[in-house]
């Protein structure tokens, strides 16, 4: 397939790096000042040499990208709330021309669902978003596969930040402030870790799982409850760790609903994950759990899961 | 033991020396995990014994192996599985616990029906928020209910709720 992928972070850069490998070519590439097209196919070494170079990925206009000759156009420009503008409109566009469209954005997902899906039925093009809940594993796809019906809940770890903190908090009996400036130092942080320490990257993966659940159904991030780790002292890790238990940021998504908060679980439980990594629990009617565990984020991990919704296009 | 359930055993012991060592011994033995022991010295069974009740967490498949245990150790047996309150979680909360009255917050739960405090520890560390964590007995099945409770008075005393996860599974 001819992909143009808009966003060229570490998701956009990584899909244009590994998309040869799944037989499939970029011809158009966009960041938010350029972009590089070629109907033949980019080549993403020396796109990706100019990207660290000059900072830009092309001499072409933005639009171009979004105008190009493709297949499915890969939306991977950061997630924005509220209207989830430009990525909404970005694969609209795409819909309105009977093309496909895969998102690693979240914004349109969680915030606009049914606006999203009501553009995919007006389209021959599908909507595919795989790689927007838990990087690499394959959450959606698996609750597509078993029937929204033949689940009760899914339910995990989806913030790796998040995790990495209470992990170190417990294992080393440190305070929240210091282990997050040490999360920072290692990059496992960013600067303003508001996004993944108040709870809201999860609970937006738990609204596109519960989007993905009730059908219909239109959850937003508004309708999420939703409570972070900044207050979790390290006393309270210490109670949990003398009753055999520990403290993870769990987000559960139901057709009910989507809570996200500091949970109680076994210390050596399934979903006790440790460090960066992100499980996803699924809860089936009929088949007991299911458990996916793995990397949650990064570049050619969120690439991956991008690469193969497009193998499931069409 | 990520499937564990918590269970209560209701026990009858004699008054003899290392008889509730005894009783506990095949709960250990047979993959249980003890998380309290009630006992009741004070009174006496009909049989002039004494009442021990203990609340242990294994794997719901362990749990006839745990029972068949302890009746094979000769020990008495009073009730398993379907107690009154069959089923135990722990929370934990965080806040100004002191300053909202402690014993007004422990009253709250004596004070709820279907719901008793089997456990209660409490942390408060001088250069940090304290914390405190209860082990609740709630009736089977009401266990969400708990929880729900135990959500409202959070939220008015302004305590952070570190609620247990729970398997929808085991809940409906």
């Amino acid at each position: 397939m001819r992909l143009a992928v808009i966003g060229a972070g570490a998701v956009g850069r990584s899909v244009l790096d590994l998309a040869g490998e799944y037989g499939h070519s970029v011809v158009a590439i966009a960041d938010s000042e350029s972009a590089a097209i070629d109907p033949e196919g980019l080549d993403s070494e020396t796109v990706l040499a100019r990207k660290d170079e000059e900072g830009r990925v092309g001499s072409a206009d933005p639009d171009e990208a979004i105008d190009a000759e493709y297949d499915a156009l890969v939306e991977a420009t950061p997630t924005t709330l509220g209207d989830a503008e430009p990525g909404f409109s970005h694969a609209l566009g795409a819909l309105e021309r009977d093309r496909h469209v895969v998102l690693a954005n979240k914004g349109p997902v969680a915030e606009r669902y049914g606006d999203l899906r009501a553009a995919e039925r007006a389209s021959t093009g599908e909507v595919r978003f795989e790689a927007t809940v838990g990087g690499a594993i394959p959450a959606i796809s698996t609750i597509e596969d078993f029937g929204p019906d033949h689940i009760t809940a899914a339910r995990g770890v989806l913030n790796g930040t998040a995790n990495f903190i209470l992990t170190r908090m417990a294992a080393e009996g440190l305070d929240y402030e210091h282990v997050l400036a040490e999360a920072q130092d290692l990059g496992v942080a960013e600067a303003d870790p508001s996004f993944d320490v108040q709870g809201t990257d999860a609970a937006l993966k738990c609204v596109i799982m519960a989007n993905v659940l009730s059908g219909n159904g239109e959850f937003t991030l508004a309708d999420a409850e939703v409570e972070g780790i900044e207050d979790v002292p390290g006393s309270a890790l210490e109670l949990a760790a003398e009753d055999g238990r520990t403290v993870r940021l769990i987000g559960e998504a139901t057709r009910e609903g989507v809570r996200v908060g500091p949970r109680l679980i076994p210390e050596h439980g399934t979903l006790a994950v440790s460090g960066t990594r992100n499980i996803v629990q699924i809860e089936t009617t009929h088949a007991g759990r299911l458990n996916l565990s793995g990397r949650g984020a990064g570049g050619p991990e969120t690439a991956t899961a991008v690469l193969s919704d497009v193998g499931r296009l069409g | 033991m990520s499937d564990a359930r918590a269970h209560t055993v209701r026990l009858e012991l004699t008054d003899e020396p290392g008889e509730l060592l005894n009783a506990l011994r095949p709960i250990a033995d047979n993959g249980g995990n003890l998380l309290s022991i009630y006992h009741e010295r004070g009174n006496l069974t009909p049989r002039g014994r004494i009442p021990v009740e203990v609340d242990l967490e294994c794997a719901p498949e362990r749990f006839s192996g745990i029972v068949e245990a302890l009746r094979e150790a000769g020990i008495n047996v009073i009730q398993a599985g379907e107690e009154r309150y069959a089923e135990a979680v722990s929370v934990i909360l965080v806040g100004p616990l002191i300053e909202t009255d402690l014993s007004d917050t422990l009253r709250w739960f004596e004070e709820c029906a279907n719901l008793s405090v089997l456990d209660f520890s409490l942390s408060a560390p001088e250069d940090d928020r304290p914390s405190a964590r209860l082990r609740l007995a709630a009736e089977a099945g009401g266990v969400a209910d708990a929880l729900s409770r135990v959500r409202d008075l959070a939220a008015k005393k302004e305590l952070l709720v570190i609620e247990p996860q729970l398997d929808r599974g085991a809940e409906a």
